[in-house]
């Protein structure tokens, strides 16, 4: 073994490359059974939902008065509402909206909390200490509140209801990169840069932003469910999403309305929103586990 | 302590006004006025009734009224809406039937997270324990909007034990309570065990059992006064989200609390009266807030001397 050092460390570079914390990571997420299930749930669902909208775009306003509402049948595999639409074409037309809520909010507050909270790390002193502060005070201000606000103020459009719900849930990731930031840049090739006259909006562009990205993803996927509900929400409070678009929280409180009578229009679009919000909580928990190992002792 | 309690009241001074002054400014820019009706009104009545509520005036002139009277008087102004009602009337009559709501649904989660996560960090990983905590998973994942109908859909329609919506009998507050509470008692339960655990693992605990102090002595001397610090810091925002909590549940139930105003002075674009809603309810998150941190303090004795 070791008459031929040089060829056996290529050997051993070749079988063994050794394991990056991404490899590690996906091998403890490959372990974690109820994220994996939970990710392929959420893959199909998703795929369902934005073919339907794309193959089939008016089935879900389709009407049928004179079907009305009826239950579950081989035609009609979740039933139909009190206008005879097609109960499974609205659920994931819903489903679309409300999925594409989630990640267009979820977008818009990871490109704010990410900026801020980079500038605010890596400049440093006297502005940290003010960035910091009024993250602080919004923290305290009753937040829903005020996106109720805007959304009765400014009309419900659904463009408005994305940004909204995105200007508000961007504290914590402007804390966590801003956490992260602060210990990068310390480092050598920080250090370089500098040396090398590179000015400031370009080192947070070029240097921090990029190496923050990856915990920057896991916290954005938990983002992904708190907005949806957020929006599920308002939609319900008819505030939201407004007919004859709709979503899940629309579908829900519509169900509601007609529970005694129709119980099947409020139970399936619980349903699959009960099994989106669980799957997506197992994902965003399981890539957080699978790449910060202080955090999955517990 | 009293200097870190009057800290606390002068930091939430200047919030309060913020929200005051952003939620003036933005209901100045709602678009159509309360009085926008189908009947055509002449501009001369029009003007009478803008003078009446003090609307002619400089927007700046409008805003230091309204807060002057709102800091020296409390006095959040006449309703557009309900003609003769001042915004105080309407809220005293509501505002009681909220609070009763959300400190019932507190008192659940607080009784049966509690006693749950307890029972469950004493019976590590059995029956006892698994079971209440995969009720608490599903707890924290499905929102109240969803369980609610669930609820009533279940007890009230299919059993027939409670009444569907109302809010007349004592029997009348139990599914509300528990639809509103459902997340916190899930997520206390959880806290509590974690932080039981902790505590159970630690020396001191085993030093009072072998000085022969009894199970339930340890138990409510010992472990729930450190177990229950994680609990203790998720009163503040578990409190600020059964206010916005309670508008879903109020509206589920039929409950005549504050929380249709909201929605409801928002169409019909009483701005006082949605003004004075805001105010109501980001008055009660910052106090409850408030109170939390203080209690958090008190009962941590490591964070006292920071």
């Amino acid at each position: 073994m070791s008459a031929e050092p040089p060829i056996v460390t290529q050997h051993l570079g070749e079988i063994e490359p050794g394991h990056s914390l991404w490899q590690d990571a996906w091998h403890r997420l490959r372990q974690n059974k109820l994220a994996i299930i939970g990710g392929i749930f959420v893959i199909i669902l998703a795929v369902a939902c934005f073919l339907t909208v794309t193959i089939a775009p008016g089935t879900y306003a389709t009407t049928n008065l004179a079907l009305g509402a009826t239950k579950p049948s081989l035609h009609h595999l979740l039933g139909t509402d009190i206008l005879g639409r097609d109960m499974l074409a609205r659920i994931l037309f819903g489903g679309s909206i409300s999925l594409s809520v989630g990640l267009v909010a979820t977008l818009v507050s990871v490109i704010i909390g990410v900026l801020y909270g980079a500038i605010s790390g890596y400049v440093g002193g006297r502005l940290d200490v003010i960035m910091m502060r009024i993250v602080d005070i919004i923290y305290s201000l009753p937040f829903v509140i005020f996106v109720i606000l805007i959304l009765v103020v400014f009309g419900q459009q659904i463009i408005l209801v994305f940004m909204a719900i995105g200007a508000v849930s961007w504290l914590d990731m402007a804390r966590i990169v801003r956490a992260q930031v602060m210990s990068l840049k310390r480092q050598e090739f920080v250090e370089a840069a500098v040396s090398l006259g590179l000015r400031k909006r370009r080192i947070i562009l070029r240097h921090m932003i990029p190496n923050v990205l990856g915990i920057v993803a896991i916290y954005g996927t938990l983002i992904v469910p708190t907005v949806m509900l957020l929006e599920a929400f308002l939609s319900f409070l008819g505030l939201g999403v407004q007919a004859p678009m709709t979503s899940w929280g629309t579908l829900i409180n519509d169900g509601r309305k007609s529970m005694e009578e129709y119980p099947w229009l409020l139970i399936f679009p619980s349903l699959f929103f009960a099994i989106t919000l669980f799957s997506l909580n197992f994902v965003g928990d399981g890539l957080r586990d699978a790449l910060d190992v202080r955090a999955s002792k517990d | 302590m009293l200097r870190f309690i009057l800290k606390r009241i002068l930091e939430a001074i200047p919030v309060l006004l913020i929200v005051a002054t952003i939620t003036f400014f933005l209901l100045h820019h709602m678009p159509g006025g309360p009085f926008d009706t189908e009947k055509v009104t002449t501009p001369e009545i029009k003007a009478q009734i803008e003078a009446y509520y003090g609307l002619n005036k400089p927007v700046w002139r409008q805003y230091l009224d309204y807060m002057g009277r709102l800091i020296f008087h409390g006095d959040l102004g006449p309703s557009y809406k309900y003609f003769g009602w001042s915004v105080n009337e309407l809220l005293a009559g509501s505002l009681p039937v909220s609070i009763e709501l959300g400190i019932e649904g507190m008192v659940f989660a607080l009784f049966f997270g509690l006693i749950a996560g307890t029972i469950a960090s004493l019976r590590k990983n059995t029956l006892g324990d698994y079971l209440p905590m995969s009720i608490a998973t599903l707890g924290i994942c499905i929102p109240s909007f969803v369980t609610g109908p669930l609820l009533i859909l279940i007890f009230g329609i299919h059993f027939k034990w409670f009444n569907s919506s109302g809010w007349f009998f004592p029997r009348d507050r139990i599914l509300p309570a528990m639809t509103l509470g459902l997340y916190y008692m899930a997520y206390i339960s959880r806290l509590t065990r974690g932080g039981m655990l902790e505590i159970l693992s630690q020396d001191f605990i085993r030093t009072a059992r072998a000085k022969g102090a009894s199970g339930w002595r340890v138990m409510c001397k010992h472990c729930l006064r450190g177990g229950l610090l994680p609990v203790v810091a998720f009163l503040g925002p578990a409190i600020s989200g059964l206010v916005t909590g309670s508008l879903v549940v109020e509206t589920i139930f039929d409950i005549p609390g504050s929380a249709r105003f909201f929605v409801t002075s928002a169409f019909n674009r009483d701005g006082p009266m949605l003004m004075g809603t805001t105010l109501v309810y980001a008055v009660l998150v910052v106090v409850m807030n408030l109170l939390a941190d203080v209690a958090q303090v008190w009962m941590n004795p490591k964070l006292r001397f920071e």
